[in-house]
């Protein structure tokens, strides 16, 4: 009983990510299209969370949710004359287009197929932040650091960039 | 120059002559709060209600008691909102309908009820209607990790307790964000649009300094879960002592007050009520709203209140540990009781400009929450 409601949320929640991430590829208006990325955003979330990954899936609302969608949105609305705006989502190249997403989808098909997943016994994953915690600042300590001191670049790159000009002494 | 002090005197004491009706709050709060009470009684019932269908039991009065809360607090809370702002004004407020007007709320939310529902022609339906919904959900769904108490036996009083319980706050309440946005938009209104745009920089903003605020807590007692964070906060001088407002004085009690602000921001309250300023913006993201779905704003509003005050209650003044030993009703009482300071602050204090908004957060509450960050997570580190 319970695993049959679970299945049922996993489909659903399927369905719900796949269509809402189609929307967002065809759809005509840009603000549709960013709030049906929010739902993707969420239901990925919720795939987190039945791998058991709670860290990760409060992680995903917080920064894609909370975080990229707001400033993305925040960018669409600042565009300018977006009431009116035809968006031109048409089909260019079809056939290379179909043939490089056809490889992709059977690349991932045989990867999927190929490797031994090691599934889970069934139950209590039990938490996970302490152990990405400790895994963190401990054996992927310098991927971690090397990470950050990348966002700073992009950080410090994205203020050089808007700077005004001729205003800064050297 | 005499009646501006008296006017500062009465912005001040005002809220003081209100204590019998704040008294009242409380016996209203703990009405609506019923279900929720009945699960605590539910210690007392615990014999009777078989081992398996304990989890349960308290997962489903939770759930109704939270949603019954939820949806009474914006009746009581504008009540209470109303008669802050007449006493902080010199005036009495709604006096008419029931015992010190009461009932004005009921009133006011049946007149809402059948009002006509309006939607703008150039509207986008989709989204104007989806945003009520979504501000609703975002503020109800936060609740789901409020935890009200524990047992003797160490069950926790949560619809859902979490071990993550302080992400999944701060992520949930970025939710409302993409709500405001979406009305703002939606409505294909200019004050709308600025209204939303403002909300969405304003709540993306305070967003940061309230999860490191978070994490000032969370890196002092060393888990994510609200019911440890509480349980590190018991005992000490009158059971009040190791509240951690008191733990390395003055600095949580520093994070506390930059918490509440943030709060305040988060929640689009005055003085943080930029996205809906009267004076500039007609009434910001909700202005093209009427009847219910313009009552739908306010539960979200309201229930963020009461989420945020709940929060602070919960992280910062101990939960429902307190002089009187572990009691839920205490939690309650600290919840119910932040929600009133949001109400004095609001009629007390001035609007901010937009670019003071953007300064006070980015110039000194994010600075000052990073020196607390640091600086607490050193002291625990030598201790």
């Amino acid at each position: 009983m319970e695993s049959m409601a679970s299945a049922a949320i996993f489909y659903g929640v399927a369905v719900l990510v796949l269509g809402s991430a189609l929307y967002v590829v065809v759809g005509k208006n840009l603000v549709h299209s960013a709030f049906a990325l929010v739902a993707a955003f969420f239901g990925v979330a919720v795939f987190y969370v039945y791998l058991g990954a709670d860290f990760l899936a409060g992680a995903q609302v917080l920064i894609y949710v909370g975080g990229i969608l707001t400033l993305l949105l925040f960018g669409v609305m600042l565009t300018n004359r977006i009431y009116n705006l035809n968006l031109r989502s048409g089909a260019i190249q079809v056939v290379p287009g179909a043939l490089s997403a056809g490889l992709v989808f059977a690349l991932l098909v045989w990867i999927i197929q190929s490797v031994d997943w090691g599934a889970m016994d069934a139950g209590d994953p039990g938490p996970t932040s302490e152990s990405i915690g400790r895994l963190l600042v401990g054996d992927y300590l310098l991927p971690f650091e090397i990470a950050s001191v990348l966002l700073l670049i992009a950080l410090m790159g994205a203020a050089m960039l808007v700077r005004r000009r001729g205003s800064g002494s050297s | 120059m005499i009646t501006r002090f008296r006017q500062i005197e009465m912005r001040l004491m005002g809220p003081l002559t209100m204590i019998p009706i704040v008294l009242c709050l409380v016996v209203l709060g703990t009405i609506a709060a019923l279900p929720v009470v009945a699960t605590i009684l539910s210690e007392l019932v615990a014999d009777f209600v078989p081992a398996g269908l304990q989890r349960l039991t308290i997962v489903v009065l939770g759930t109704a008691g939270f949603v019954g809360i939820l949806a009474l607090n914006p009746i009581y809370s504008i009540w209470l909102e109303r008669k802050v702002a007449a006493h902080v004004q010199d005036r009495l407020g709604p006096m008419r309908v029931g015992w010190h007007g009461l009932l004005q709320s009921f009133a006011d939310g049946v007149k809402l009820l059948f009002k006509e529902d309006l939607v703008p022609r150039d509207a986008d339906r989709v989204l104007f209607g989806a945003a009520p919904m979504l501000a609703v959900a975002s503020a109800f769904a936060a609740f789901a990790i409020v935890p009200w108490g524990v047992r003797e036996d160490g069950t926790v009083l949560a619809v859902a307790n979490l071990n993550i319980g302080v992400l999944y706050f701060i992520a949930i309440t970025s939710l409302g964000a993409l709500a405001v946005l979406m009305a703002g938009w939606g409505s294909n209104n200019k004050y709308a649009l600025y209204g939303g745009m403002r909300a969405a920089a304003q709540m993306v903003s305070y967003e940061i300094p309230t999860a490191i605020l978070v994490l000032v807590v969370v890196a002092q007692v060393g888990s994510l879960s609200i019911p440890d964070i509480v349980a590190a906060q018991a005992g000490g001088i009158l059971g009040v002592g190791d509240w951690l407002i008191f733990q390395l004085f003055p600095l949580n009690l520093i994070a506390f007050v930059l918490f509440f602000i943030c709060g305040l921001a988060e929640t689009n309250r005055t003085p943080f009520d930029i996205p809906e300023a009267e004076s500039e913006l007609v009434a910001g993201f909700h202005t093209e709203y009427s009847g219910m779905r313009f009552a739908f704003f306010f539960l979200a509003e309201y229930g963020n209140m009461l989420l945020v005050s709940m929060l602070a209650a919960l992280l910062f003044l101990g939960g429902w540990v307190g002089p009187f030993g572990s009691n839920p009703l205490l939690f309650f009482v600290k919840g119910f009781g932040l929600v009133v300071v949001q109400m004095w602050l609001r009629w007390t204090l001035p609007r901010l400009r937009v670019d003071q908004l953007m300064g006070i957060c980015w110039k000194y509450v994010i600075p000052i929450s990073f020196f607390l960050l640091v600086v607490t997570t050193v002291i625990k580190g030598l201790l």
